[in-house]
């Protein structure tokens, strides 16, 4: 069976207590029957199944948790929605969407502690939105106003990386450096299905298992590399690779909050003890373009954009508080107020964001003085200068 | 004062460096116990530890960017790249990683990483082990680029290159490596800048420039020179980016002619930069085109006819006679007009 042919929750049937303490776990060591099947708590059609290994790890979240992760999901489909409409607007250059991955990136996200540090690539507005990230600095880049849009101190997540896959070397480098400090912070890399082919993330993994680094690798396994799908990157669940470089692994559903919150709890966990790295592949689905600039219906068949929206990560979660009672109306209200408070939070903070001036350009290439690099500053702000000054003769 | 080898003077310049700095941390194929391929981390494991002098994996992209998260941590990390040849696999880390997050990051995340390279040719290896990739590096934007060129130097230079907030390629000459020469290890660094060229010996007819392996095959060919009545005025780069050219500048407003020499290949490369810069900026005071001595535009040449691409002494020589319009030139062809 391709990654194209795995289907997150297919065939499952609730309580997976027979399979042994952790169902999911890939551990090191020749392929167990079953374990491909993602971890699931909540199902496509909004009901919660009990799970021997996975509900201890989400005892505490009761009923207005649940309803937290909800609204945190509703906010952030609603700051992907006005992006893209800025950008329809031309107001951004482009703009990566997350439809469909809220679930993985809030859940992951929400099971992170402030002093881990996240390394992910460009689609993760959700993760950094959960790190407290000014909402305005998650356009800036793509506004075309700075090369990053934050501070990568103030809210411990790296600048999102283009180059794919990079950032697991770097996310696993610093994890060295955590073990040098004897820390118990966690790094964090959140990559693609596609950057899985990449050298960059096989030699991540190599030496996280040789150093047994404290970093945890978050795939979101969407399906689609812009047009390429999985089945060309993995003819096995990619899970299944973690294992022969010596890392557990765990396959879990991506549209499913809950699950994605109790393996990310339990791969942190098990890398502050000292345990080593883990891999997570979140079986998740993109449900918009790569891009504002992509085309999806030029390769994407309806019928699967159709069926991966039965399993929508927003709406099993709101069955399910419906379900509980937790969905009541001022509930609801209040969540669509701060959803809209936040998008306009976001259309002031982009409108209003201050244009770059010329010599920007020049700044922090170097930390220390550089004298090529000044002396075509200095030509370059006397060339802009001189259309200042009146014009004399002789000048054009 | 102290006589050392070349490969030794790095060695003790690491030492320090890693004595004065905890956060300095060695990381390479084979650096640990058995000290590098060319031994330059001789003993450092041994008493600094295999978590501050790390062996790693065979993988270049891994060694690279494992060391850009170490240095996010706030660790300032000294990469060992095995041979020149090797570095490719590392390219993408280096420029864009290495290079550009200071830049990307507008300030808030400093890559404080040596990168040492052992380079160039002479010494009988197979291929990939005797290659100049130096105009890569200076190529782009971010990097500092530097090549000492005796004792001295290679043990100052590597503990700015440390020291340096900004990224540094350090090219070691490796056919270097057993030179010797007087090392003051106690020179007061701060009042020294890795960024400036020497002035090897001082002459009034011709500038010649050259960095890293070809400082001494310079020299000697000035000393050959001045038999002939030729005074030759020899700099030694140091800084391949920034070129310290105020320095050249000054050589050839007083000469008013340019030879530039280097092994790697010439097109596009270091002695194009500086001949073209040259030329821009001293224009009035040249009485000839600058002319440029380098390696061939092939791939590095099995061992047997190296020495036919490697600058020597005597094309060094050619080079003079051609700015001087000497017509006891050794090729006998203007390389700046049409072929005959």
């Amino acid at each position: 069976m391709t990654q194209d042919g795995a289907r997150p929750g297919s065939g499952f049937t609730g309580g997976d207590d027979d399979a042994g303490p952790a169902s999911g776990l890939v551990l090191p060591g020749p392929a167990r029957p079953g374990a491909d099947e993602p971890v699931q708590l909540i199902d496509p059609s909004g009901v919660r199944h009990p799970h021997g290994h996975y509900d201890p790890l989400v005892a505490d979240v009761d009923g207005a948790a649940l309803q937290k992760l909800y609204e945190d999901m509703v906010v952030v489909r609603r700051i992907d929605a006005e992006a893209t409409a800025l950008q329809r607007q031309g107001e951004l250059a482009l703009w990566p969407p997350l439809l469909g991955q809220e679930a993985a990136q809030i859940g992951s996200g929400r099971a992170l502690r402030s002093d881990d540090f996240v390394f992910s690539s460009y689609r993760e507005n959700a993760v950094a939105y959960c790190r407290g990230v000014d909402l305005a600095d998650i356009l800036r880049v793509w506004r075309g106003n700075a090369s990053s849009g934050w501070d990568p101190y103030t809210i411990n997540m790296a600048t999102p990386q283009v180059i794919i896959g990079a950032q697991t070397l770097h996310a696993t480098g610093y994890a060295m450096g955590i073990i040098n400090d004897g820390a118990d912070s966690v790094a964090v890399t959140y990559f693609g299905d596609g950057a899985t082919s990449q050298g960059d993330v096989n030699e991540a993994m190599v030496f996280a298992a040789s150093y047994q680094a404290p970093v945890v690798f978050f795939c979101q396994n969407n399906h689609w590399a812009i047009s390429e799908p999985v089945g060309l990157q993995a003819h096995v669940p990619i899970a299944r690779r973690a294992p022969g470089f010596g890392i557990p692994s765990v396959r879990v559903d991506g549209n499913d909050v809950l699950a994605c919150l109790a393996v990310t709890r339990e791969a942190l966990a098990r890398a502050r003890s000292g345990g080593g790295p883990t891999f997570i592949e979140a079986v998740t689905y993109r449900m918009g373009p790569h891009t504002t600039a992509d085309d999806p219906t030029r390769y994407r068949d309806p019928n699967e954009l159709e069926d991966w929206a039965a399993r929508d990560p927003l709406a099993r979660l709101a069955t399910l508080l419906d379900s509980l009672g937790l969905l009541e109306a001022d509930y609801t209200d209040a969540v669509k107020a701060r959803a809209d408070a936040v998008a306009a939070e976001l259309r002031e903070g982009c409108l209003s964001m201050p244009e770059p001036a010329p010599s920007d350009v020049f700044r922090h290439v170097y930390s220390a003085p550089h004298s090529e690099l000044e002396r075509q500053q200095d030509h370059y702000e006397r060339y802009l200068s001189s259309f200042d000054q009146p014009a004399q003769e002789g000048h054009r | 004062m102290s006589t050392m080898t070349f490969g030794r003077a790095i060695n003790a310049g690491l030492r320090r460096a890693m004595d004065d700095d905890p956060k300095v941390v060695l990381l390479g194929e084979d650096i640990g116990r058995l000290g590098g391929v060319f031994r330059i981390t001789d003993g450092l494991q041994k008493d600094f530890g295999a978590h501050r002098v790390m062996d790693t994996p065979l993988a270049e992209a891994g060694i690279m960017g494992t060391a850009v998260g170490m240095a996010y941590r706030g660790y300032r990390p000294v990469v060992e790249i095995q041979f020149d040849g090797f570095i490719y696999p590392a390219f993408d880390q280096i420029v864009s990683q290495v290079a550009k997050l200071h830049y990307r990051t507008r300030g808030a995340v400093r890559m404080p990483i040596t990168i040492r390279v052992p380079f160039g040719g002479g010494i009988g290896s197979p291929e990939h082990h005797s290659e100049s990739p130096e105009a890569y590096f200076t190529h782009t934007s971010g990097l500092r680029v530097v090549s000492p060129s005796n004792p001295q130097d290679a043990y100052s230079m590597i503990q700015q290159a440390v020291a340096s907030d900004d990224p540094v390629l350090y090219f070691e000459p490796k056919r270097r490596y057993h030179v010797k020469g007087e090392v003051d290890e106690a020179e007061d660094l701060s009042a020294s800048d890795m960024g400036s060229a020497r002035v090897v010996t001082e002459g009034r007819d011709v500038t010649l420039v050259t960095y890293g392996p070809l400082v001494p095959t310079a020299r000697d060919a000035a000393i050959a020179a001045s038999d002939d009545g030729i005074s030759i005025e020899v700099i030694d780069l140091r800084s391949l980016a920034p070129i310290d050219f105020p320095t050249v500048e000054a050589s050839v407003r007083k000469t008013g002619r340019l030879v530039v020499t280097h092994e790697a290949a010439r097109s596009g490369g270091l002695g194009a930069e500086i001949a073209a810069s040259i030329t821009e900026r001293c224009f009035d005071y040249l009485e000839h085109a600058p002319v440029r001595v380098t390696g061939f535009d092939i791939p590095y040449p099995y061992s047997k006819l190296e020495f036919h691409h490697l600058p020597d002494l005597d094309r060094i020589l050619d080079g003079v006679d051609r700015v001087l319009r000497r017509p006891n030139s050794l090729s006998g062809l203007d390389m700046e007009g049409p072929a005959q």
